[in-house]
């Protein structure tokens, strides 16, 4: 039910754009469209049924009108599960975002030894968020991971047993896995300014700093906004790492929406308000993913090669 | 629970993030369980198969696949079909096929509010009849364990495999070197705290991220305080029954407890999955450690010499001064639990009974679950001790399982799954000491009877 989030993200496919482009290309949605509807629409208003409902994924359902989103609503797990998930996005989009350039745009040189290294941070993105968080519980042990084997007094912590160090724990080791994804985005993006801006610029006398934030920069506006977007619709739907890693502790102060609505549903046998609660977790993405559009100001389909 | 000793791959219940869709689509494709066909196409002389889901945890994996061969041998004309599955995935996956009307012929499971969520869905079929017809098959199994697979007066399953108290585990070499016994009272174990502590050696080990860890030691102290009728008043949803003034004593001991320093630094990070807590113990670092019947065996396998070198110790949790409870009860699982789909056919049930009849608690499955370290819930088991080198640990397990006037199962299998979920929630917090035994005692109140 996690994936249950992604139509907000679909919602800007291209699908729709095609759609009012002209009705001759229109029939090239279809695929598209039928996809949609079958995995996207269908489980959606699925969902939102199940939400009016109550049962406990064994017996019978029954309409159980507002009783689900009441207790929800009323529950003070909630506010505090949506504070933890837009801390998680907040905190994980600050990391990530200066990280990725920094890194895409050090990549975007043509010289052999960067493809090597382009490789080389890639494969964090090639293991699965699964084996990465148990990988990285074991090295965190206290008694039995890294500090203790390596005996680094500093690194023998309660990592995962503090509030503050495993929600640390939980934003570096997103970064790890994704930072890779991201910096190959800024990376295209980056490749994309045309050279002869920066030629313009050494002319003018700019150095480094200057070429990075006058052209760079402003000219990854969009990247900036599309890889935002990924990666905040994506945080809503981490689950399986924070799942594996801290299972939402200690307490709960790992507890984010998506691992709310597992527990809920499947481990409760609350089906209901697991539906409810992915409900807001649609709204929310999509509210976020709005927001990011609007962000992007009333430009967004002008021309980035105007400069050229 | 004994499945919960071995690591819980828990990436593989991670398929459970699917949609609802693809969950049910792998179901019915991995599932054995299309009764039709299986049905239409046994004319060619292979005969009708009932399904069997069971967990893949070593050696009770080896056990069970052994026993349904020697039935197949047996019944070449009704034999059962088995599919392995880790702890966790299982867990969702049998819910999910039960739900759909996918399920296996035999439910496998550990009875208690599990087992009453599938009652009131009218998915398991009422034994009451078949053990009518084989008294002499009830008797041969410990009376103790038909409670958990009994609602409402109806047996449900087929109680089946081993019985597991929790057990006090210790390690000799770490009182040789405090100079002091093992612990006979609470008091004794608040006064142990510090002068292990003082050696560097954490009192007591603790995988306190996995929750259920941490409410064997409540469940204890409510019996010990005050006698399994405190957790049995929660358990029949009787109003405010967590506000018993036993239940705040237990709850209070156990912070005092946590505060001082009982447990090993950082006990809340560490899993019971990865068996690091056993780790703790065999390697020194704890001196003591509340856990399963189960982990007697994974402690002899990885410990090295700490099991055959004769440094473990065990013994029954003590009582508390001034407690009601009968020192002689214990908690745990009185039994796994084996239950018939309603939704299997009239074949398959047949074939589900002929094997609880003959071969699922039969002598050569005792014999077996014997030599795995374990206690088989079968009367006179003790006779297949002898042989054993596990026959001290194996009789002490007999001896609690015997002598409990009371064997309550452990409550988060109790309690239906949607109170147990609140239930381990404010034990971690507590534990956690983020909330006060009077908040976790309202916060319980209010899921009482969900």
């Amino acid at each position: 039910m996690s994936v249950v989030p992604i139509p907000a993200r679909r919602d800007t496919s291209p699908a729709a754009a095609q759609g009012g482009r002209g009705a001759g290309l229109s029939w090239l949605a279809v695929p598209a469209l039928v996809f949609f509807v079958g995995f996207g629409v269908i489980p959606l208003v699925g969902v939102l049924l199940l939400s009016f409902s109550s049962w406990d994924g064994l017996g019978d359902i029954n309409f159980a009108g507002l009783e689900s989103w009441r207790a929800v609503l009323s529950d003070p797990g909630l506010p505090h599960a949506l504070w933890v998930t837009f801390l998680v996005m907040a905190l994980s989009w600050l990391v990530q975002t200066p990280a990725s350039i920094l890194i895409g745009v050090f990549l975007a040189g043509h010289q052999r030894y960067r493809a090597v290294l382009a490789v080389l941070y890639f494969i964090p993105l090639l293991l699965s968020s699964a084996a990465i968080a148990i990988t990285y519980k074991a090295l965190l042990d206290p008694n039995f991971g890294l500090g203790a084997g390596l005996q680094i007094p500093f690194l023998v912590q309660d990592w995962l047993g503090e509030p503050v160090l495993a929600m640390g724990v939980v934003i570096f080791v997103v970064s790890w896995q994704y930072i890779p994804f991201h910096s190959l985005i800024y990376q295209g993006g980056v490749r994309q300014i045309p050279r002869s801006m920066y030629e313009a610029a050494e002319i003018d006398g700019a150095g480094r700093m200057r070429k990075f934030f006058s052209i760079t920069l402003p000219q990854l506006k969009y990247t900036i906004i599309t890889s935002s977007t990924l990666m905040v619709v994506g945080s809503l739907t981490f689950f399986d790492l924070i799942f594996v890693l801290t299972a939402g502790g200690p307490g709960d102060a790992t507890r984010v929406l998506a691992l709310d609505m597992y527990k809920r549903g499947f481990q409760a046998n609350l089906m209901g308000p697991a539906s409810a609660i992915a409900c807001i977790l649609v709204l929310v993405g999509l509210l976020m993913a709005l927001l990011l559009r609007r962000l992007g100001g009333r430009d967004a389909s002008a021309s980035q090669m105007e400069g050229a | 629970m004994e499945i919960r000793t071995t690591s819980r791959r828990t990436f593989l219940s991670l398929s459970m993030g699917l949609p609802l869709g693809a969950a049910l689509a792998a179901c019915g494709s991995s599932g054995p369980t299309r009764p039709g066909t299986a049905a239409s196409s046994g004319g060619g002389g292979g005969g009708t198969s009932a399904t069997y889901w069971y967990l893949s945890t070593q050696p009770q994996e080896g056990v069970r696949t052994r026993t349904m061969e020697r039935f197949n041998k047996a019944n070449p004309n009704g034999t059962i079909k088995g599919t392995t599955f880790q702890n966790d995935a299982f867990k969702t996956k049998i819910k999910t096929a039960i739900g759909a009307g996918q399920a296996p012929t035999l439910i496998w499971g550990w009875g208690g509010g599990t087992l009453r969520s599938y009652v009131q869905a009218g998915q398991v079929d009422d034994l009451t009849p078949f053990f009518e017809q084989n008294q002499a098959l009830k008797d041969r199994l410990f009376p103790s364990s038909f409670g958990a697979a009994t609602i409402d007066g109806k047996i449900y399953a087929m109680p089946c495999e081993t019985m597991q108290p929790i057990v006090l585990y210790y390690d000799k070499r770490a009182f040789e070197k405090i100079g002091a016994q093992p612990p006979q009272t609470w008091g004794d174990i608040m006064d142990l705290v510090p002068k292990f502590n003082a050696k560097g050696i954490a009192p007591f080990s603790l995988g306190g991220q996995s929750r259920w860890t941490n409410m064997m030691w409540l469940e204890f102290l409510f019996d010990r305080i005050g006698g399994p009728e405190v957790f049995q008043a929660v358990f029949d949803g009787e109003k405010d029954a967590w506000s018993n003034p036993a239940a705040l004593d237990a709850l209070g001991k156990m912070q005092e407890l946590i505060k001082a320093g009982g447990f090993i630094k950082g006990f809340s990070s560490i899993t019971a999955d990865s068996n690091a807590d056993q780790a703790l113990l065999y390697t020194g670092k704890a001196a003591m450690m509340l856990h399963g019947g189960w982990t007697y065996g994974s402690m002899k396998t990885d410990g090295g010499d700490f099991v055959p070198g004769g440094h473990l110790g065990y013994m029954n949790f003590p009582p508390v001064d001034g407690g009601k409870g009968d020192p002689g009860n214990t908690v745990g699982n009185p039994g796994q639990y084996m239950s018939i789909s309603s939704k299997a056919t009239p074949e398959q049930k047949e074939i589900a009974k002929k094997f609880f009849a003959t071969e699922l608690m039969s002598d050569a499955s005792v014999k077996e679950w014997v030599g795995t370290g374990a206690v088989p819930i079968v009367k006179g088991a003790d006779a297949a001790f002898a042989s054993s080198p596990d026959r001290d640990f194996l009789n002490f397990v007999y001896g609690i399982a015997v002598n409990a006037k009371t064997f309550a199962q452990s409550w988060d299998q109790a309690l239906s799954p949607t109170a147990a979920e609140v239930l381990l929630d404010n034990i971690a917090k507590l534990f956690q000491l983020s909330i006060s035994p009077q908040q976790f005692v309202t916060n319980m109140n209010a899921v009482i009877g969900k």
